[in-house]
């Protein structure tokens, strides 16, 4: 299918994208690599009537280091992602999932911050951010402003950012502990069925992929862990106070099993690559 | 809007829609009919091209978005004289294909692959395929074409 | 290109494939790749619910939006047929059809009915109009699951008394099978479903129709298996003479079945095009393929066997419900019959039965999909004799063994009336347990067990055999299907040696052009680089049946074959001429035909080409030019048949299965080239096993379909699949000259029940004896969780004992 009509306007920096956004925020939406949005589009499934393409900000494709924090452009593609040594060496869970998105065409295109922003529960990096304890740096036109990643995905496809705000960076503490992601989808291409993103340092965090409308961390398990459970008794409390979405691949009830399993595949994983 | 784009080493330029999709520049503005649409779900991989030197689908590319830039199809894979790419040649020789209509996709996924993973095992061609459908051929013989491809390429090298 | 030694003949040899450079370089044209200016873009309005009666079309707006250059409903079109869409397969007498329009008028009756058109000058300002059509619709209760269709408790159609369209009875001797099983030391009984598949070939369909001027014919270019009977069938439907309608099939990017049929698309265009007097082309997309090109599968399957205490089998009982979709397209009917006689698989039975009952429901039509009616019929045996053996106690190779065909048995007269040509069944199973390694495989599986491994090991078997090569013309009168199943071809050799065939088949990737050029180049002594070959053209080749059901080489190479021989017939009698000899005494070598013993004494083929067409010099009588047409109609089936090995790996706390080696041994009789027919088996195993573990047409309750897209809809990638091994053994057929049976559809007939009794081996010690396809991880988890609480850990019983 064609996507319908659209105007195409093409910002030369954040302010000016910003700019744009902000003259009618509702109707536009911003593009960056264009992998969660164009496929929505033609299917007509979203009709904006002025695309933004902030696709060419190279000022935002970096990862580096930031004292404590590896500091990743919103722009910065999956592929570039997975290949920066500083996020191989300080943020692996995050590396390694970026390779897991989707396919190598869809890696050579999507960007980390098109994947957050569009608050997919079923995208693959918004949970490892979750699992990192990461944050998503925003601007708008009264500015920037940080927002801790638990707090910014808020319902179906609904993040804590406006309408007129574009996510400019994504920030990680960096981790030295071990670190699992576990996959589970009956095709290597496709969205995960289950995802489990774990990050064992002193704390454990555990966050989950399509186990609900948004990204999100498994509390229950996490609140074991602390209260010294094993990795088996902890797992089983993957899907507690949750309510994951049944589709055309798996039930809910099949959905809270497979978290349960990953979850503990994950909780070993990740304990035995912290050695 | 006009867009330009460097299509096989030649400068295109065309008035297209801004809701063009860069396949559809391909085809239809640039009469490249080599690449073909298989999906519209940015699924099958029929409609691969090399982006500056990389594999994207060109069903869910903006031709805006690639305007200025450098993009290879199919037909820029052969010599001027014919002479088909190494990879082409792999696929002819181990029956890599038989409809041929996800081939010329799988192709330049195989060829931005190479790039980035000279010398594969068996796995990681299967890998990198995972974005590529083929109904045809169980892929059996497109993996024995890739990994003869790479083989080809050390011996050349 | 494989170099061969002048007269050393390339059949049988791994000769590349002459049609892949246009393809591997971008060149070939597929219908979408024509450029045919002025041609406006048609866009179909589809109903979305699965029944209702349409209210109104309003197509105003559509109408007046830019680039539109007309719109219709289907009322305003309905004056243009000249018959209802055609269904060649009236499978009874009294077999019941609901009229099928390309456009729906009052009713429509499944998600994806076509309810209007919309033409406009860009295919982007069609969508965009289509989009604005407004249909109000009164929404009726919709038919959707097969057996409760089949009890009549929803009417797929209102028109119609009843869902059920026709009733199929094979059962040639009645007592013999009551007997059978009252006397039976042991039964099985066992229902299977067969789950809806979408063919998926990588092109979609399209179709481009383009007036000649001054009202000369319409070209019809579409991405089809069969330009010969679409010919035929759009004169009837759309009231255009035969002889005005050009059809030609461009590069077709894959069929399987899909594109054997008369669609809806290509009479819309056919008739817009000569209403606007404009180029009229339709492209389909991915997502509404799903709903507007046929389904395969659909079937419900009880299967019974009847054994002595050894576990040999006295006779089958085979009962189908055959879901037909909401119409009857081309062959739909058929397809379930195409089966009919092979539930018996390769086992001597001597008593069955089989009766198939075609009903409506409100979904996509069903219709031919890579074997059509043989996997069906494999799928049922080969889980069935799986599930004997475990009764019994018996290897899934010892109960096999135990009721082969014996080879001396050939030609074979099956309890079903049909005479299998040829076989050699414990051969390959043999040599595909060698290439297996099935005793390591055993051990293997049993070192997991004991070690507890959570990963388990299944092996799966299946010998299969296979009826193609479809079909001598008197055989199909018999089924009532409405065409024969000859096939037409002619051969030319040109005043410069150069060849020409003709070939009314219509490949569409599967390599034809290479292997029936290897055959003409063997026949005529030179090399297949000088045989050009010109098919899928109805200008080109007046007549023709097309490809489908694995027939192109056992019928189609055949009729080539043949023509090639008469060619050579007529060049000896020319040679003899010249030469002042017996045509009897001359020998063909090295493209020169020369005097038995003198071989000096001798004629190029070239040259007595030429001589012909000069006609300066022709024996008395004979017309001039080295050409002939030979129509061979075959005088049986070919019966491929071989056994294939599956191995998978089950995580028994997912669910998930891997199938991690695949070893196939088929027997297609004399292979042309083997290259082609790896690739074949290939390709065959993998749709097979998509069909075992990841495909399926799902709907929802209210009848749409849910999976419309290769997102959804799971076309295994390179990253699920193993590499294959292959092996053949070579049993030639003595249906034709040339000893070939036919390779297109056996791998994927072979596979699924190979896959599904390998997943069901690695877990019927944990009391799992059947699972429904595709066999995904959920379905597993289920199966165990269910086992585990009904306490099992013992197999099943599959039955009640007599």
């Amino acid at each position: 299918m064609i996507p319908a009509p659209f105007e195409y306007r093409r910002a030369g920096s954040v302010d000016e994208a910003v700019a744009l956004l902000a003259e009618d925020p509702d109707e536009r939406k911003l593009l960056a690599g264009g992998h969660s949005l164009l496929p929505l589009m033609k299917l007509r499934l979203a009709t904006p009537t002025v695309l933004v393409d902030v696709g060419r900000l190279a000022e935002l494709s970096y990862v580096r280091e930031d004292g404590d924090h590896v500091a990743i452009g919103a722009l910065t593609r999956h592929c570039d992602l997975e290949a920066a040594p500083v996020a191989r060496e300080h943020a692996p869970l995050l590396s390694h999932v970026a390779g897991q998105v989707g396919d190598p065409q869809v890696r050579h295109r999507g960007t980390i911050g098109g994947s957050v922003a569009h608050g997919d529960p079923a995208s693959d990096l918004p949970a490892a951010v979750l699992a990192l304890g990461g944050s998503f740096v925003v601007q708008g036109p009264q500015g920037h402003r940080e927002l801790a990643a638990e707090d910014f995905f808020q319902g179906f496809l609904e993040t804590a950012m406006a309408p007129d705000e574009m996510l400019t960076e994504i920030r990680v503490p960096k981790s030295g502990g071990g670190w699992a992601f576990q996959k589970f989808n009956r095709r290597a291409q496709d969205w995960a069925i289950v995802g489990v993103a774990a990050s064992v340092n002193g704390s454990s965090r555990v966050a989950l992929v399509n186990m609900g409308p948004t990204p999100l961390r498994a509390r229950a398990v996490e609140a074991a862990l602390a209260a010294g459970a094993s990795a088996e008794e902890a797992a089983s409390r993957a899907a507690e106070g949750l309510e994951p979405p049944a589709d055309v691949q798996a039930s809910a009830e099949y959905r809270a099993h497979l978290a349960r399993v990953l979850v503990r595949r994950a909780l070993e994983e990740a304990t035995a690559r912290r050695g | 809007m006009q867009v330009t784009i460097t299509v096989n080493g030649t400068s295109e330029t065309h008035e297209v829609e801004t809701r063009t999709l860069l396949v559809h520049y391909l085809r239809e503005a640039c009469g490249h009919t080599g690449t073909n649409v298989g999906c519209d779900t940015t699924s099958c991989g029929a409609c691969t091209v090399l982006l500056d030197g990389e594999s994207v689908k060109s069903c869910t590319v903006l031709a805006a978005q690639a305007d200025g830039r450098d993009v290879t199809t199919i037909e820029g894979m052969a010599s001027p004289d014919g002479t088909l790419h190494p990879i082409q040649q792999a696929f002819h020789e181990e029956h890599g294909l038989q409809c041929g209509y996800c081939t010329p996709g799988m192709v330049m996924a195989a060829a931005s692959f190479l790039k980035e993973n000279p010398d594969p095992t068996e796995a990681e061609v299967r890998e990198a395929l995972e974005g590529n459908l083929c109904r045809c051929t169980g892929y059996h013989n497109i993996v024995q074409s890739i990994l003869a491809a790479a083989k080809n390429r050390e011996l050349v090298s | 290109m494989t170099v061969t030694a002048a007269g050393a003949g390339v059949v049988g040899t791994r000769l590349l494939r002459r049609e892949d450079p246009a393809l591997l370089s971008g060149e070939a044209r597929y219908v979408d790749d024509l450029a045919v200016p002025g041609a406006l873009h048609l866009v179909m309005v589809r109903s979305p619910h699965a029944h209702a009666r349409i209210v109104s079309v309003d197509l105003e707006a559509a109408r007046s939006m830019p680039g539109v250059v007309a719109a219709f409903s289907g009322v305003d079109l309905a004056g243009q047929w000249a018959a209802p869409m055609p269904c060649a397969w009236p499978v009874t007498e009294d077999m019941v059809s609901p009229p099928h329009y390309p456009l729906a008028v009052e009713e429509t009756a499944y998600v994806g009915d076509g309810v209007a058109v919309v033409v406009a000058a860009t295919r982007a300002q069609a969508q965009d109009a289509a989009a604005a059509v407004d249909v109000a619709y009164e929404v009726l209760p919709a038919a959707l699951d097969l057996e409760e269709a089949a009890a009549d408790r929803v009417a797929a159609h209102s028109a119609l008394a009843s869902n059920r369209s026709y009733t199929w009875e094979l059962t040639p001797d009645p007592a013999a099978v009551e007997r059978a099983f009252a006397e039976a030391a042991v039964t099985v009984s066992e229902r299977y479903v067969q789950q809806r598949l979408i063919p998926a070939a990588m092109e979609p369909r399209g179709v481009c129709v383009v007036p000649q001027p001054f009202g000369g014919e319409l070209v019809v270019y579409s991405a089809t298996q069969i330009p010969h009977i679409l010919r035929t069938m759009v004169g009837v439907t759309a009231g255009v003479p035969e002889s005005r309608l050009r059809i030609v099939a461009p590069a077709v990017g894959g069929g399987f079945g899909s594109k054997l049929n008369v669609y809806a698309e290509e009479l819309l265009c056919v008739v817009l095009a000569r209403t606007l007097r404009r180029p009229v082309r339709w492209n389909e997309e991915r997502s509404e393929g799903a709903v507007a090109t046929i389904h395969g599968r659909g079937q419900v399957q009880t299967i019974e066997l009847a054994a002595d205490a050894d576990g040999k089998v006295t006779a089958v009982r085979a009962r189908i419900l055959a879901d037909m979709g909401a119409y009857h397209q081309l062959v739909t009917p058929g397809i379930p019959i195409l089966g009919a006689f092979l539930y018996h698989g390769v086992y001597d039975v001597a008593a069955y039965s089989f009766e198939c009952i075609g009903v409506f429901t409100n979904k996509t039509p069903t219709d031919a999909y890579r074997g059509a009616g043989r996997p069906e019929a494999t799928y049922a045996i080969e889980r069935a004799i799986d599930a004997l053996g475990r009764r019994l106690g018996l290897d899934p190779v010892e109960i096999r063994r135990r009721n082969f065909i014996a080879p001396e048995r050939f030609p074979y007269t099956s309890s079903a009336g049909l005479v299998f040509d040829s076989g050699e069944y414990a051969r390959a199973l043999d040599m595909a347990l060698e290439l297996a390694g099935y005793g390591d495989l055993r051990a293997e599986q049993a070192r997991r067990r004991e070690h507890g491994d959570r990963r388990l090991l299944g092996i799966g078997l299946s010998s299969y055999v296979e009826m193609c090569g479809l079909a001598p013309s008197r055989v199909l009168a018999s089924l009532r299907y409405a065409a024969g199943g000859w096939e037409a071809a002619t051969v030319r050799m040109l005043p410069t040696g150069k060849v020409q065939v003709v070939s009314g088949a219509s490949p569409h990737g599967q390599g034809h052009v290479t292997s029936w050029s290897m055959i003409v180049a063997d026949k005529l002594g030179v090399s297949p680089e000088d045989v050009e070959v010109l098919h899928s053209d109805t200008a080109l080749s007046p007549f023709g049946m097309d490809t489908y059901g694995s027939r192109s080489l056992s019928v189609g190479g055949t009729a080539i074959a043949m023509a090639a021989d008469r060619v050579v017939d007529k060049a000896r009698l020319l040679a003899a001429h010249q030469l002042e000899c017996a045509p009897e005494d001359l020998e063909l070598h090295g493209g020169e035909l020369a005097v038995k013993g003198s071989p000096t004494r001798s004629v190029a083929m070239g040259q007595l080409a030429f001589d012909a067409f000069t006609a300066h010099d022709l024996p008395e009588g004979m017309e001039p030019n080295l050409e002939a047409s030979v129509t061979f109609d075959p005088t049986n089936f070919t019966f491929p048949f071989g056994t294939h090995v599956a191995v998978v790996e089950v995580d028994t706390e997912t669910g998930r299965v891997d199938l991690v080696r695949y070893t196939a041994v088929d027997d297609c009789g004399n292979q042309i080239n083997p290259l082609i027919v790896d690739g074949q088996v290939h390709g065959g195993i993998a749709q097979g096993v998509g069909q075992a573990l990841w495909e399926e047409a799902v709907y929802d309750a209210a009848g749409n379909l849910l999976t419309t897209g290769l997102g959804d809809y799971l076309v295994p990638s390179a990253c699920e699949l193993p590499s294959f091994t292959v092996g053949r053994t070579v049993t030639p057929s003595p249906s034709n000259p040339l000893g070939v049976k036919g390779i297109g559809e056996a791998g994927t007939i072979a596979s699924t029940p190979a896959v599904v009794n390998a997943v069901i081996d690695a877990l019927a010690p944990l009391g799992v004896t059947d699972l429904d396809m595709p066999v995904t991880p959920e379905r597993v988890w289920r199966a165990l969780e269910g086992a585990a609480r009904s306490g099992a850990g013992i197999p099943t019983s599959e039955g009640g004992a007599a």
